[in-house]
């Protein structure tokens, strides 16, 4: 490849002495990329400024402690739907970190090279499958055969999008335990099993955990696998077979809604949600850090 | 079969548990390439036996061998007979997990488990590889341990602390007290100095005297004088011209050094290749 | 790499613990394949209603139950597509930017910004573009494009805000990390060695990246593009909710339209017979192009980047 362009290059070369020229327009396209990324920054900066700033001005302990008003009326707060995420983002969580971590254990410690890639790119798939097509099959197979909605159906459909991100990281995580520590487990004369669970997961067990955390910063802002699997819930926690509301539900319903007071009620419940997931995002990186140097 | 493996057969056949680890014509591949070639030889208990030669001669192959590590490699495989105190650790049906707790091993590079305590590590083997352990129980045999390894005076103080947090031959010494509170018979240590300074490695050497009194202790090492100044036994391994490496003479140390029956082993003691 | 084979496993406890293991592997593998099932079971009664013809029509009519595709995938492709105008020259501008160009410092803040876009969730986006971009989009942006550029039909009709020209650039603006973040680890796999062949030529900087650096890594940047498309063409509720829902094929990018997934979305609540199972239909399609357009991207960029192990 270097080859190709050092041809052309040396044609270049030969056919133009104009050395200014082209340190112009090496300083041009450098620029470009630059602004470029200065654009990306830029604009993340003023929408997540923007998304904060608006949020926070509507957001209020009345928000945070009451329930949703009937229509027509204002105050009220998204005080279930906030517990809905909560149960949600735990079931999710229940179904898809033993399943995970599992899957990821048996890419690194025992799949042979063949069985673990296949494994691995299903994972990969999986996680690309679009959230809405994973609520549409829990809707499938859940909720329409028990002919409800239900907090379970959401959690299940969460927990799926949940499972390839926790096994990748895992699987990562523990690839990078070194061989030695295994080989000093095994000449003890302990088991496979026991060395994995004793030593080698308490060794990835930072990766694991930044692994969960993202699973769980993605989860808890999933909103189209909701809209027909938990389907929302004004009366709150009715049970895991019945609809449940959550967060990212409510603020889609509000902010499509023509009452001024739902639409900033949403602006509320969009800072929290992102607040939650800046800080998580901000958590993992900190911990990774610390991994790698 | 030549003399030496007639002789070793027969001491083995008459003495069975004089020696407490008897080889006969071991055999060592990795997939389809023979590394190591009819190895017989008989470990003398509580002494301490010594494998020399230069490297990738199939040394620390062989010892693996001993306790059923080599086959964990991918592919690799050993075929004739380990008699440890008289049965063969290769029969079918023999728990290669079980063999381990009975004869232990020391890395090359200490390996402490470092999301463990340094007391934590010492009892690791024998916490996980047993079904039950009483708390108290594992206390006394962490000081036990850590006494026969000469680390205790240490450590005592820093028993909560990380095990990677020790000096680089204090890991050693760790390590070699997690392989005895699992109580071995025979402790394998596969060039156990080789990352360590000078000073360290004095200290392990005059440990393995010391433990020699309870333990029998086979170490590889590519350093003839440390082999001279510590062992009773000594073998000496070469590479073939088919790269598979074969024992070319086993004795006694002293005779081995002053006195060495084969060519080839008096060209490498006197430093003529290596 | 200890890798197992029975000898390694020995004893019942490994033998349990190992196949624990493989189970649920196998529960991830079963989970992806009963999707594709299970969506090709539920559509199959609209499959069998409207067969290929489903794919071209434009109609959708819950009243007398005729139902078609054609619409919705428009919507979903040309949308994309739009994004990936947007997105790619920011996105891999970006990307050689922190690769080649900033120092480290740099790189690593202006990488942990645009992830952060990354991590917001779509819904949220889509609030701020209801009451941000909508108004901005509406005013000045087609309003500049209809008076400078408004012969061309792509910039003719409504200027509502709502629409493809929005959608767009919603949908550009989420998949921009994702491009930037592959591009980056791409670029990164480039060896040092042909930029410096280069160099050694005497070439400058931006010479070296586009004849040396980036024909090396363009498989790699393909499949971080496509990636990106996956991203797009699966995306729910951003487009759902600045798209306008109207179900028709225009040229102009100022109308309202429909993508599948919104389609979905909105009406996937009270349908039921054949208009549910025309819903599933679409869902089956989304599903297999997502598939594919995300087999072709990791196959690409796995030639590129390699799976990392630890090493004694």
């Amino acid at each position: 490849m270097a080859h190709d362009g050092c041809k052309d290059w040396q044609r270049l070369i030969m056919y133009s002495s104009n050395l200014v020229a082209r340190k112009w327009f090496n300083r041009f396209m450098l620029g470009l990329c630059a602004l470029g990324a200065g654009l990306a920054i830029v604009f993340v900066c003023l929408m997540l400024g923007y998304i904060l700033i608006q949020g926070v001005s509507f957001f209020n302990l009345d928000f945070l402690t009451h329930t949703a008003a009937p229509i027509g009326q204002t105050g009220g707060g998204m005080r279930n739907e906030i517990i809905g995420t909560l149960i949600l983002v735990g079931l999710g969580s229940l179904i898809a970190v033993p399943l995970g971590m599992m899957t990821g254990i048996f890419l690194s410690e025992f799949a042979n090279p063949l069985v673990a890639s296949g494994v691995r790119f299903a994972a990969d798939i999986l996680a690309g499958v679009p959230s809405i097509v994973v609520g549409v099959f829990a809707y499938a197979i859940i909720v329409r055969p028990l002919h409800s909605y239900s907090a379970f159906s959401a959690g299940a459909a969460l927990a799926i999008i949940m499972i390839p991100i926790v096994a990748r990281t895992t699987e990562e995580s523990m690839r990078l335990v070194p061989n030695s520590l295994r080989e000093a487990a095994l000449a003890l004369g302990i088991t496979r099993w026991r060395s994995v669970l004793s030593v080698v997961i308490p060794g990835a067990i930072t990766g694991i955990a930044t692994g969960i955390m993202l699973g769980v910063a993605r989860i808890a802002g999933e909103t189209a696998p909701l809209i027909f699997t938990a389907f929302g819930n004004s009366f709150g926690f009715d049970g895991l077979g019945k609809p449940i509301g959550a967060l990212p539900l409510q603020i889609y319903r509000y902010a499509i809604s023509p009452y001024k007071d739902w639409q900033q009620q949403a602006w509320a419940a969009a800072f929290l949600l992102s607040l939650l997931v800046l800080v998580i995002s901000m958590a993992v990186r900190w911990l990774s850090r610390k991994r790698s140097s | 079969m030549d003399t030496m493996t007639q002789t070793m057969k027969a001491i083995a056949n008459t003495t069975e548990h004089k020696h407490i680890l008897i080889t006969e014509n071991l055999r060592a591949y990795y997939g389809s390439f023979l590394a190591v070639k009819d190895v017989s030889m008989a470990i003398e208990p509580r002494s301490i036996t010594a494998i020399i030669g230069p490297s990738g001669c199939g040394k620390s192959t062989l010892i693996r061998c001993f306790n059923r590590m080599h086959e964990v490699v991918h592919g690799a495989r050993a075929i004739g007979k380990v008699l440890l105190d008289g049965s063969d650790i290769y029969a079918p049906g023999v728990d290669p997990v079980n063999i381990r707790t009975r004869i232990g091993m020391v890395f090359q590079k200490p390996n402490p488990f470092p999301t463990m305590s340094v007391m934590e590590n010492v009892v690791a083997g024998r916490r996980l590889s047993s079904v039950w352990s009483k708390r108290s129980e594992m206390d006394e045999i962490a000081e036990k341990s850590l006494r026969q390894a000469a680390l205790w005076d240490e450590v005592k103080d820093k028993l909560k602390q990380s095990g990677a947090s020790l000096s680089g031959g204090q890991q050693q010494r760790l390590c070699i007290a997690r392989a005895l509170a699992v109580q071995p018979e025979v402790i394998l240590m596969d060039e156990p100095c080789s990352a360590l300074d000078p000073v360290a490695t004095l200290k392990i050497e005059d440990l393995m005297r010391t433990l020699a009194k309870d333990y029998t202790i086979v170490i590889v090492t590519h350093n003839m004088q440390q082999a001279g100044r510590v062992s009773d036994m000594t073998a000496f391994m070469m590479m073939g011209a088919d790269r598979a490496g074969s024992l070319v003479e086993y004795g006694r140390t002293q005779q081995i050094f002053t006195n060495p029956k084969n060519k080839r082993t008096e060209d490498y003691i006197s430093g003529r290749f290596g | 790499m200890l890798k197992s084979n029975s000898r390694n496993v020995s004893g019942l406890g490994d033998f349990v613990f190992s196949r624990l293991t493989l189970i649920c592997s196998l529960v991830l593998i079963a989970i992806l394949v009963n999707i594709l099932v299970i969506l090709i079971i539920q559509a199959l009664p609209a499959i069998k209603e409207f067969g290929a013809a489903f794919l071209g029509s434009t109609t959708w009519n819950p009243v007398n139950d005729q139902y078609g595709a054609l619409p919705a995938i428009y919507g979903t492709l040309l949308s994309s597509f739009l994004a990936l105008i947007v997105a790619v020259p920011i996105s891999i501008g970006a990307a050689i930017f922190l690769t080649e160009i900033a120092p480290v410092w740099l790189s690593n803040i202006a990488s942990f910004v645009i992830e952060m876009l990354a991590a917001i969730p779509s819904v949220i986006i889509g609030l701020w573009a209801l009451f941000v971009l909508i108004p901005a989009v509406r005013d000045p942006i087609e309003k500049w494009l209809g008076n400078t550029l408004g012969a061309l039909p792509f910039f003719q009709g409504n200027q509502l805000g709502f629409g493809f020209l929005a959608a767009g650039i919603v949908l550009a603006l989420m998949i921009i990390p994702i491009i930037t973040a592959m591009s980056r680890d791409v670029l990164r796999a480039v060896p040092q060695a042909q930029r410096e062949a280069m160099l050694a030529l005497g070439a400058t900087r931006w010479e070296t990246i586009r004849k040396a650096v980036l024909p090396y890594g363009r498989s790699g940047l393909v499949g971080a593009v496509l990636l990106g498309l996956g991203r797009a063409m699966g995306e729910t509720m951003a487009v759902a909710m600045v798209i306008g829902n109207a179900y028709r094929i225009t040229p102009s990018l100022f109308s309202t339209g429909t993508t599948v997934p919104s389609k979905i979305a909105n009406e996937f609540g009270e349908a039921s017979g054949i208009q549910l199972s025309s819903l599933l239909e679409l869902a089956l399609i989304l599903f297999v192009i997502t598939l594919l357009v995300n087999i072709i991207a990791r196959l690409l960029v796995w030639r590129m980047t390699a799976v990392k192990t630890g090493k004694d």
